[in-house]
């Protein structure tokens, strides 16, 4: 099994986050055997495992918003200056009476970043969504709410931690490659992305680390 | 966190402006409660004058508590109340913008009306003022325990009649007090005492229902 894990439970002198022996629960089940891995400044990190296996809710425990059942992760730096991680969940938190820019900007301060409408523009066409920017959510296709929750990636000014939750799902081909683009580019500025993903990562630079998740050994 | 919560309830404001019906649907329904009372009861003006404050009370708690289910509902759904949560510090800041906007929304509108009904029922002008003003301090009341409500039955498939049920009790020094203000106005005494208890009931509240809230929303979400 430690062939697979993408780097040991030794902390890089570089990591952002470490995770060791981190177990989640959903209600009483274990849902996969402990993980431990560090995620480095400037890498990919890509979590597999089957459906049900416990993806989401591990992303979701790095994200704080499930406590862990057992084990510890450890964001880099003192708990009150940690970089505080970006998590783009399955859903993609848009209200359907809001306007596409309206939605994004909402997104954005939320999180505590300062954007004009500038910064919206250009992220919108960087996902491709430019002209749909006062279409009402309610009128999009699927594909197109995932390109605008996506375009909070685009509008990134700060280096934080990406937790990103099947990134690529209802993307089209132009989609998808648009995405690995911007994952990528993040990667090499120097940001750590930790990501989900059934399909095989159109990403080669930096090669994602697997972190494979696997059935919890019985009691 | 003071940039959370404005953000919220600029949000919340905007969503409301498209979306007016749901905005009207509940002064509509405490305009039609309230009209009932004189069908049933009958048309006798002294009779009417003395349950005017309970029925505007009564029926302002049934439209704060229609109207508060759906707080947190379709930001659960679509993923937005994980966001929100997601920044630091700011469940706290979430409950209570999410019960600001709710008392701006419908709490505020039934002040405002509240004078009609004073009229409708007969009732003298420093009755309809202490019955404003008995509004003004405990419809917030409504909303924040309302909002700790909707938090606490987030995700439940009867959640809004279990929220009813764990909600009203506690709101029943809100209608004691609102509506003994006017009572005690209408015999020719001060409601300064009803006016202190409920000040002091919208404190207690908004500083414990928002922490309350936020510890609900943590669980829900988890």
């Amino acid at each position: 099994m430690a062939g697979d894990q993408a780097t040991d439970a030794k902390t890089p002198a570089d990591a952002v986050l470490t995770v060791r022996e981190l177990e989640c629960r959903r209600g009483d089940r274990v849902l996969f055997a402990p993980v431990s891995f560090a995620v480095a400044a400037g890498s990919i990190v890509w979590i597999r495992g089957a459906n049900g296996q416990g993806k989401t809710t591990l992303l979701r425990t790095l994200a704080g918003l499930s406590a862990p059942a057992a084990g510890a992760l450890a964001w880099a730096g003192a708990p009150e200056l940690a970089p505080r991680p970006l998590y783009l969940a399955h859903a993609n938190a848009l209200k359907e009476d809001l306007t596409v820019a309206e939605s994004l900007r909402f997104l954005l301060h939320l999180a505590g970043q300062r954007v004009d409408g500038r910064d919206i523009d250009t992220a919108l066409e960087r996902l491709g969504m430019a002209s749909r920017k006062d279409a009402f959510v309610r009128t999009l296709s699927q594909g197109q709410r995932r390109r605008v929750a996506l375009a909070r990636l685009a509008a990134q000014r700060e280096l934080l931690p990406w937790l990103l939750d099947e990134p690529f799902d209802a993307l089209d081909a132009a989609g998808v490659e648009l995405l690995a683009g911007i994952i990528a580019q993040h990667a090499r500025r120097g940001g750590a992305v930790v990501l989900t993903s059934h399909l095989p990562l159109p990403i080669d630079e930096p090669a994602p680390a697997i972190v494979a998740l696997h059935e919890p050994a019985l009691a | 966190m003071n940039g959370t919560f404005a953000v919220l309830v600029a949000r919340d404001l905007r969503l409301a402006a498209r979306r007016r019906v749901d905005v009207v649907l509940p002064i509509a329904f405490f305009t039609v409660a309230v009209s009932l009372f004189p069908l049933g009861v009958g048309p006798e003006p002294q009779t009417l004058r003395q349950i005017a404050p309970g029925v505007v009370w009564v029926a302002a708690l049934l439209a704060a508590m229609l109207s508060v289910t759906q707080l947190y509902a379709a930001d659960h759904a679509d993923g937005s109340l994980e966001q929100m949560l997601l920044v630091p510090g700011a469940r706290i800041a979430v409950a209570l913008a999410k019960a600001v906007s709710h008392w701006l929304l419908t709490g505020l509108p039934l002040v405002v009306a509240a004078p009609v009904f004073g009229l409708l029922f007969d009732m003298s002008p420093p009755a309809i003022a202490s019955l404003v003003t008995g509004l003004v301090l405990g419809t917030p009341v409504l909303s924040l325990l309302g909002g700790l409500g909707a938090a606490l039955t987030l995700g439940l498939r009867s959640g809004a009649v279990l929220l009813i049920l764990i909600i009203v009790p506690l709101c029943i020094p809100a209608i004691i007090f609102g509506a003994g203000a006017v009572a005690a106005v209408e015999s020719g005494l001060s409601a300064r005492g009803h006016y202190s208890l409920l000040g002091a009931l919208l404190i207690f509240t908004a500083v414990l229902a928002p922490m309350a809230t936020g510890a609900a929303l943590r669980i829900a979400t988890e």
